[in-house]
């Protein structure tokens, strides 16, 4: 498989979200902002990559009837370094990310990754893929987060200057002032409603543009 | 033997899952041994601006993590009070408390005057859901400084509580629980300090008077020296 049609099933083919829709625990929890969208996307990536990298890596050592625990042991263990690391040395980054970090574990996405395409290929295109897939899954948090707050609190990308430092104050803008907001766009129901109508959004165009609808490859794990 | 052959044996499973698993407690080990300290360091700084935080500006001239006291408070855990003081004088505490939110303890850092009202609290630990519960931040919200000012009277005890159970605090839309969280901590801390405060106070003094005997003994051998 060639490296540009890994990333192109990545990012658009097989997102993530849109369409394995896997990963939906932090797609609906954490995109009430574009900011946590793409705090959480980030660090997805960066252990999406890692962990593919290692499953890849033993893929020869183990058999079927034990790899899912072997994979889940390995992504547990990555997480939780990732999470220490982060706390003792990048102090100030981890007090805005850390309690995404625990999330990463419970994101099916990773362990769809290792299953599906890790434990079969070898390890440089399974990290390549871990990025894309990463990458496409930060594109759709921020996505859903920056519409969810557009709608439900009248800004953007709203405190990103704390997870991406001060340099990135110009980010953050106020697109409706004095908006008095809309709740339910921030609550869960607001996730699944913003969700929904990009999973249309993506589906039409598809239809229209005479692509072929891509099923989704995440049931079978969901 | 090579491998294809080893795979097929039954031991192999069990062998081959538990040398991942071996390797995985042994990484996890060492990562915890190697970040250790660094973690405990950064919280001592991050506490350590905290402190700063809850106290007003020139409250205090000592240091006031070396200047602590542990007492045991109602549920019977041990709480360590740093003493704020202005040229020897007893002016305050500052303490931790903590309950249980949504995910985890909510730590909260709770700075009180010498009659026992509230200089300021902040949250300094948690890890709550980030757009709900996380408005407890000061960086979020300033919901927490809602609290500055208030003492076990004012609000009386029955009134100290979010608005959902009768009380005047906020809660915030779609997290009930982080709010009754902190303030439930506020409410137990502002009591814990009523319970305690002649000895919170009173080991002010005493604690300086150990101090001066333990430096005592730390002179004569020096003095002998010379």
């Amino acid at each position: 498989m060639s490296y540009s049609k890994i990333a192109k099933d990545g990012l658009w083919e097989q997102n993530v979200v849109f369409s394995q829709l896997l990963g939906m625990c932090p797609t609906l929890a954490v995109t009430t902002s574009g900011t946590n969208g793409l705090g959480m996307g980030l660090a997805t990536t960066a252990v999406l990559a890692v962990a593919n990298m290692l499953v890849s890596s033993v893929r020869m050592y183990v058999t079927p009837q034990v790899r899912i625990p072997v994979y889940i042991v390995l992504i547990a263990t990555l997480v939780t370094v990732v999470d220490l690391t982060l706390n003792a040395y990048l102090h100030d980054l981890y007090k805005v990310l850390g309690m995404y970090i625990a999330l990463i574990v419970a994101n099916c996405s990773v362990l769809g990754r290792a299953e599906a395409f890790a434990a079969r290929e070898p390890v440089l295109p399974s990290g390549w893929d871990g990025l894309f897939m990463g990458l496409g899954f930060t594109i759709a948090l921020t996505l859903i987060g920056l519409i969810r707050e557009f709608l439900g609190a009248g800004t953007l990308f709203s405190q990103a200057s704390l997870l991406l430092g001060s340099h990135f104050h110009f980010m953050e803008i106020t697109a409706i002032p004095n908006y008095g907001g809309f709740l339910m766009m921030i609550l869960p129901p607001g996730g699944f409603l913003v969700l929904g109508c990009l999973l249309a959004a993506k589906r039409v165009y598809q239809v229209k543009t005479g692509q072929q609808v891509t099923e989704s490859a995440g049931h079978a794990l969901a | 033997m090579d491998l294809q052959a080893l795979r097929e044996k039954l031991g192999y499973h069990s062998a081959a899952l538990g040398v991942i698993a071996l390797g995985a407690s042994v990484t996890l080990a060492f990562a915890d041994l190697g970040t250790h300290k660094g973690i405990e360091e950064a919280e001592k700084r991050d506490l350590q601006q905290s402190l700063a935080q809850v106290l007003p500006e020139g409250f205090a001239d000592n240091d006031l993590l070396k200047d602590k006291v542990v007492i045991k408070d109602a549920k019977g855990e041990d709480v360590q009070v740093f003493r704020a003081r202005l040229k020897g004088e007893a002016k305050g505490a500052v303490f931790q408390q903590a309950n249980r939110g949504y995910a985890d303890d909510v730590v909260v850092l709770m700075g009180v005057d010498v009659s026992g009202k509230l200089l300021g609290v902040r949250v300094i630990k948690h890890r709550e859901t980030p757009g709900l519960g996380d408005k407890i931040e000061i960086a979020k919200t300033d919901w927490i400084l809602g609290f500055n000012g208030k003492s076990l009277g004012d609000p009386p005890v029955e009134k100290f509580g979010v608005k959902k159970d009768g009380g005047i605090f906020d809660q915030f839309a779609g997290a009930t629980i982080t709010p009754r969280a902190v303030v439930k901590s506020v409410r137990e801390g502002l009591q814990f300090y009523a319970a305690h405060k002649d000895e919170i106070l009173a080991a002010a003094g005493e604690e300086k008077k150990v101090a001066h005997e333990q430096s005592g003994p730390h002179q004569d051998p020096a003095k002998k020296d010379i």
